[in-house]
């Protein structure tokens, strides 16, 4: 019989327990998942909860009620995980053997990681909503909140749910206009990033969304320190940003075990195929949810989108048949922007958030990145999709692959006009571990990776340690263009900083 | 896309001006990048450069800043000193490398 240990119990852990264990038996298959708590939260919540929106009871359910019977439900720590030996060992001392292993425990806000954030000013004027916890105390705090100098603040790209630290900034502005306080508070919001959002098309449409409401927008703000005394954020270029309420977003990492098992990047991410999501170091560990390096949005829609195709390929594999699905990065996120009313952005590896139209039987279409009721509504109507739909792992009428029906596309500002291809295959390929990164990740899937034992690792091999060690620097003989010479511009284009 | 002559020679960008393949880049090419935004290369400001280098074609992605930092073991306060306001952009851009994503 095959053992399937999924670490993480959240949306991703949840779904595969619940999809595998619906198809195939207990005969079949041994499900176990660990968690270190029974407490599963509707991570969405958080952001409505300052606001007095959802309180607690709202957003907070047993995890064990949403795991199916017949599942192994396993409450405590996780120590490490020894790939080579597909072993997890448990902070209780317990070991879990596995054929196949599910890292489905996202990542979580670190406020430790920036000087000053947990300083005397924390929990005071320094609050963050990644957290229930957190989410608890600004509440308060906004209660308490009589005018002045109110920044929403990202420390460090990437965080889960991008959006709602923008979504924060909408409802915050809604929330002091009816408490007759907004023509008393400078609302500032500060990125990282050199515009509101991450894609051009998005990134236009919310700076307008930002201005229209009079949001100051600071961007390219790499956070050094924040200074209690003086209540200023300290940027490395040496900008200071001063507030009366600090919202941030603080540095979101993977947990320590996975820094611990020697499995992660410098976030204690687990690098990942863009589309099996299996382990770039170890094919018989696959990274689900926020955990990996999926270049696209960590959120909950990913997370389930991404679950779907791992089941799917899983029991391929487990039938002896190709697995075949591959996942595109596809996000679907609907934006609160305050005053009733709501955005929807939809996209994937490839393709940006567009405007248009999001076509969905009966309740749609839903505009996209245009503020209306009915987004709103999706929104709040999600929470119940959430818990009785997605979670069980029963169908939703929401498509696992993006399409294109109803989106404007505007041109040159797909991934391939931002840059080099990133989601897939490296420009160059240097291999320097073992894993085949440069080949089509789904062949690796078609023979049957589950049963056999993997090809014994060579003990202590590079790949082992965090990252993979960064190859030396060779100088290269560069290469020429090879476009027809009629078309090349004369004059280089300098990029404006 | 475009292309573009820099330094003489023909060369693959984007709208902004990064370059597009990582196999047209050489150290001449990158110092010549460095002039165009008023950055004169030294010793210290190549250190970081040959690390983004290094890096990229295993992780098919630009290293962030904390990423150099971390791994490369280069402080960013000095990353701000010598490609000052954005050294992730500028850094990438002289790297001829695509501008650090990280941030879907």
């Amino acid at each position: 019989m095959q053992r399937l240990v999924i670490l993480g119990g959240g949306t991703a852990g949840t779904v595969v327990a619940n999809k595998l264990r619906a198809v195939l038996g207990r005969h079949e298959l041994h499900i176990t998942v660990v968690d270190r708590d029974d407490a599963h939260h509707y991570q969405p919540g958080y952001l409505f909860m300052p606001f007095g929106i959802y309180n607690t009871s709202d957003i907070v359910r047993s995890r064990h009620k949403f795991i199916t019977d017949g599942v192994d439900l396993v409450l405590t720590e996780i120590d490490r995980v020894d790939p080579t030996y597909k072993t997890v060992h448990l902070a209780d001392g317990r070991t879990l053997s596995y054929d196949v292993l599910v890292v489905a425990t996202g990542v979580a806000p670190r406020p430790d990681a920036t000087p000053g954030m947990q300083g005397s000013e924390w929990g005071n004027s320094i609050h963050e909503f990644y957290s229930l916890d957190g989410a608890q105390k600004l509440t308060e705090a906004m209660r308490r909140f009589r005018g002045g100098r109110l920044v929403v603040h990202i420390t460090e790209m990437p965080i889960k749910c991008p959006v709602a630290p923008m979504e924060f900034t909408f409802l915050a502005d809604d929330w002091l206009r009816k408490h007759r306080i907004r023509d008393r508070t400078d609302l500032t919001y500060v990125t990282p990033l050199d515009g509101a959002f991450t894609k051009p098309v998005a990134s236009r449409e919310l700076a307008t969304a930002l201005t229209d409401r009079q949001v100051g927008l600071e961007t390219d703000f790499a956070v050094e320190s924040i200074d209690n005394d003086a209540k200023e954020l300290v940027g490395f270029d040496g900008r200071r940003i001063g507030f009366d309420l600090l919202v941030t977003v603080p540095l979101n990492m993977g947990p320590d075990y996975i820094a611990r098992s020697g499995m992660g990047d410098e976030l204690n991410l687990v690098p990942c195929d863009q589309h099996t999501m299996a382990s770039l170091a170890h094919p018989d560990v696959f990274v689900l949810g926020d955990g990996g390096t999926l270049q696209t949005s960590k959120a909950g829609s990913v997370a389930h989108f991404s679950a779907e195709v791992f089941v799917a390929n899983f029991l391929a594999t487990f039938r002896g048949q190709p697995a075949t699905h591959g996942f595109d990065g596809h996000a679907n996120c609907f934006i609160e922007s305050g005053n009733g009313k709501g955005m929807l952005l939809d996209f994937n590896y490839a393709t940006e958030p567009f405007t248009g139209e999001f076509p969905l039987p009966v309740v749609g279409p839903f505009k996209l990145l245009k503020e209306t009721r009915l987004n709103h509504l999706g929104k709040l109507a999600f929470r119940w999709v959430y818990w009785n739909l997605l979670l069980p792992g029963r169908p939703i009428p929401l498509p696992g692959a993006m399409s294109l029906a109803g989106k404007r596309v505007e041109d040159d500002v797909s991934a391939a006009a931002t840059g080099m291809p990133t989601a897939v295959a490296p420009a160059s390929p240097t291999p320097t571990r073992p894993a085949p990164v440069t080949k089509p990740a789904r062949p690796r899937l078609e023979t049957k990776p589950l049963v056999t034992t993997s090809a014994k690792p060579a003990a202590g091999a590079p790949a082992r340690k965090a990252g993979a060690p960064v190859p030396a620097y060779e100088s290269r003989t560069a290469v020429n263009s090879t476009a027809d010479p009629a078309v090349i511009l004369p004059d280089p284009i300098i990029p404006k900083f | 896309m475009p292309t573009t002559m820099i330094a003489g020679r023909p060369i693959d960008v984007n709208s902004e001006g990064f370059l597009t393949s990582y196999d047209q880049w050489d150290e001449a090419l990158g110092a010549t990048l460095a002039g165009l935004i008023g950055i004169e290369m030294t010793q210290a400001h190549w250190a970081p450069i040959r690390f983004l280098r290094a890096d990229y074609p295993a992780r098919g992605e630009t290293a962030t800043l904390r990423r150099v930092s971390q791994v490369g073991g280069f402080a960013i306060k000095d990353l701000f000193a010598l490609f000052p306001g954005k050294p992730a952009k500028k850094m990438s851009y002289i790297a001829g490398l695509p501008k650090p994503k990280g941030c879907v």
